[in-house]
């Protein structure tokens, strides 16, 4: 059975979390009890009817003011696929928590209020989608009830949208627009009597037909970057020493030559394990223990990869990066600089253009107050203590991105795209 | 259900006796990984390993909490898994609240024996004798919620810095918020309103001395993922996941099981039933479901075609709207 990942964007109050609440409901995968417990929120909160978006706004300060603060993670399956649900806050100071809940998916579900039309947060949502480079776009043109399912309102925001993905959109993305009404459920599941000059799928329709991203993943340069080294240290297993990871990208097969990064040692892989059961062959996303024809030096945070497919060693890089706190990122500051595993100190040494999402432009000028603020999208280029095994994330998406931590408060404060 | 020395016997659907290999070593169960038709999806399994070795890697002690409920079970196998042919990198914590069904406290030492665990037990009763947290009182005594008192002791005595549980996404609300790695403070404290962005699989469990962070490698699994992947794995579990007869009362329209732990009241009198538990925590706070399934995929069936969530048998999760919230905040898993 496979999975699929989606993740909700768009601005506060589109509809993202009634639209999740309503799915699982027309698709019978809320119990009893819980819809019970959703009944007796809705009439604490004064309301006559069923409110949905309390399925996944389950936070008493989400309950308290009506929007969705942080990503709720919420599941169900068709006899096809197992599904997981990203909602994501909708509110702009939110942004941090839109990007985690939309880091892991393969498809972004983009409201948009067809009253209100296209606006900055759409724009935005649209952009670090494709900055994360999810391959499917949904935008689903809501509350068409409040406008009394007019096509004209639907085409017009359909044709506004795609003049925007000229400028965002990337090769082998694909856009899909439906009208549809969360709050009675048109278009969702079932097909709405209301939008008869609607000829597309409905919501799940569309969804069941999108295969899963890991295959694409496993045909481009592997990657393995080790997590672990397991060494027993048993009489069984005397002189056993594996390497634990997870396959990042492309496939090893066993026999293939390996080089180690960063020592650049070169041996063959002897063995591909589960759990002690051998495999010809380890896929992208597979967690396996690899063994080496020979003893080489490899620890954790180094990398194997096949023997010519090499990524570039990078002690400085260019990477966009967006940025999740609230202190400013500043030039000529220290952070620990994450890629995959590995961890290496790392210096801002320029910002060199931030974007403007509003008019879709770039200003070509570092910031005036000489920072990167929350929530804001910029260029910069780093320096780092030792190599990192990066590649372009346009290429490699599962080698090509990073996070930044800030050593003073621990916490992730950006995450960044190499170019 | 019979115990048999060690091993365990179901039947399955033809009615013939199956000897379940609990932990199994290759040779007695070999899985097939490529399958794609499973009902389980590998992909979940591949995602907790890898958070698990990030834990074995970022921490310098980490404890699994284990209750001896599936998803505790679920997640020591993934450790097995995880670091073979190493051995488990992780001590087990158990916090016990002293009304816990024996049939748990029993599989918990099974495990540990077998599988060469290193096990903690840290008793809520005695942090009732130290007045640490007192006792309630009242037909809805339970002692669930004191038990974070007993935990956050025990982390800091034995200075965990990371606790990894087996708590999952779908269960309830505010676990639906979670991160895989959850921060939490010098009090066991998480606030939701300011959770580390987790990007990708990045995971980042740097802290500081005394901070602690509560990670959750089957966030991602559904209740009946976690069966699924019991039956494929051909995992033992304790006996009360099976139907069993019982001395049970009936509360609130939920079955309750008898014991000295519980406040009855004159009406509520107890009688026998052929039943089972979904979920198991402590003998105050867990309602049992009438079932006759005897073994695992008539459990699955009867999940599959439940109109109760797992959680809706909790009776601690009852008390308020936002009582999982509440608990957590105050340092719960
Ligand atoms: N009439 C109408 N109202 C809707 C529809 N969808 C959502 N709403 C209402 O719009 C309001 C906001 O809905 P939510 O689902 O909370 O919006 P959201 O996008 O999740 O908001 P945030 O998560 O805070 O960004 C609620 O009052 C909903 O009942 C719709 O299709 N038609
Ligand atoms: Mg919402």
């Amino acid at each position: 059975m496979d999975i699929l990942r989606i993740a909700t964007a768009g601005s506060v109050d589109d509809g993202k979390s009634t639209l999740i609440g309503r799915l699982l409901y027309e698709t019978n995968s809320i119990t009893q009890d819980k819809i019970e417990a959703l009944e007796s929120a809705s009439k604490r909160k004064g309301l006559d009817f069923l409110d949905l978006s309390l399925l996944t706004d389950g936070l008493i300060a989400e309950r308290e003011q009506g929007i969705t603060i942080d990503v709720a993670h919420i599941y169900f399956s068709t006899p096809h696929r197992k599904y997981i649900i990203a909602d994501t806050p909708g509110h702009f100071e939110y942004t941090r928590n839109m990007v985690t809940g939309a880091s892991n998916t393969s498809v972004s579900i983009i409201l948009i209020d067809a009253r209100n039309g296209v606006i900055e947060q759409t724009k935005r949502h649209f952009y670090i989608s494709s900055m994360l480079r999810i391959k499917n776009i949904i935008v689903a043109v809501n509350k068409m009830d409040l406008v009394a399912y007019n096509q004209e309102k639907f085409e017009a925001i359909k044709a506004e949208l795609l003049g925007i993905a000229e400028q965002v959109s990337f090769k082998g993305q694909t856009l899909q627009f439906i009208p549809i009404s969360s709050l009675y459920g048109e278009n969702l599941v079932r097909k709405s009597a209301e939008t008869p000059w609607y000829e597309g799928a409905t919501l799940l329709e569309t969804l069941e037909k999108f295969s899963t991203q890991n295959s694409e993943l496993s045909t481009i340069q592997a990657r393995f970057p080790v997590q672990h080294v397991v060494r027993p240290k048993t009489e069984e297993y005397h002189d056993y020493r594996g390497y634990a990871g997870k396959i990042a990208s492309g496939t090893f097969l066993v026999g293939d030559l390996v080089e180690a990064l960063p020592s650049g040692q070169i041996s063959k892989i002897k063995t591909i394990e589960k759990f002690g059961t051998q495999l010809e062959a380890g896929n992208a996303k597979e967690s396996v223990v690899i063994t080496l024809e020979d003893n080489i030096d490899v620890s954790r945070g180094n990398m194997l990869v096949k023997v010519g497919e090499q990524p570039e060693s990078r002690k400085e890089l260019k990477a966009k990066i967006c940025w999740l706190d609230s202190q400013m990122l500043t030039v000529g500051k220290t952070y620990l600089l994450q890629h995959g595993i590995n961890r290496v100190k790392a210096k801002i040494t320029n910002i060199s253009s931030v974007i403007d999402i509003k008019n879709m432009s770039l200003s070509n000028e570092a910031p005036a107050d000489g920072g990167l603020k929350l929530n804001e999208i910029g260029w910069i280029s780093v320096k780092t203590a030792s190599p990192v095994f990066a590649d372009k994330y346009e290429d490699n998406p599962a080698n090509g991105s990073f996070i930044l931590i800030d050593e003073n408060s621990n916490s992730t404060v950006g995450v960044g795209f190499v170019e | 259900m019979l115990y048999i020395g060690t091993k365990f016997v179901v039947r399955n659907r033809t009615g013939d006796p199956v000897v379940i290999p609990f932990m199994s070593t290759i040779s007695e169960k070999t899985t097939v990984y490529q399958a794609n038709d499973s009902s389980f999806p590998r992909e979940l399994e591949d995602e907790a390993i890898y958070i698990l070795r990030e834990v074995a890697s970022q921490f310098e002690k980490p404890a699994i909490l284990f209750s001896g409920g599936k998803d505790s079970i679920t997640v020591v196998r993934l450790a097995q898994k995880a670091f073979y042919p190493g051995k488990i990198p992780f001590a087990l914590l158990h916090v016990d609240t002293g009304h816990n069904f024996p049939e748990t406290i029993e599989y918990r030492d099974w495990l540990v024996n077998k599988l060469g665990l290193e096990l903690h037990v840290r008793y809520v009763a005695d942090s009732i004798k130290q007045g640490k947290v007192k006792e309630e009182t009242g037909k809805y005594a339970s002692r669930n919620a004191l038990q974070t008192v007993t935990l956050l002791d025990a982390i800091e005595e034995f200075k965990f810095d990371a606790c990894i549980g087996g708590a999952r996404r779908d269960e309830e609300k505010a676990r639906a918020k979670e991160r895989i790695f959850s921060v939490r403070d010098d009090f066991g404290q998480w606030n939701a309103k300011k959770q580390r962005p987790e990007l990708f699989d990045m995971l980042n469990g740097k802290i500081e001395l005394g901070e602690n962070v509560r990670v959750f490698p089957i966030s991602n699994w559904t209740e009946l993922d976690v069966w699924n992947y019991i039956k494929e794995e051909e995992l033992r579990i304790p006996s009360i996941y099976f139907t069993h007869e019982r001395n049970v009362f009936e509360r609130d329209g939920m079955i309750w099981a008898d014991s000295e732990f519980i406040n009855k009241s004159e009406d509520e009198v107890p009688y026998k039933a052929h039943v089972r538990f979904r979920t198991v925590g402590d003998m105050t706070c867990t309602a049992a479901v009438a079932s006759t399934a005897d073994n695992l995929d008539d459990v699955i069936g009867e999940i599959l075609s439940a109109q109760i969530s797992e959680r809706g048998a909790r009776i601690d999760d009852k008390r308020s709207e936002a009582a999982m919230e509440k608990r957590k905040q105050a340092g719960y898993f």
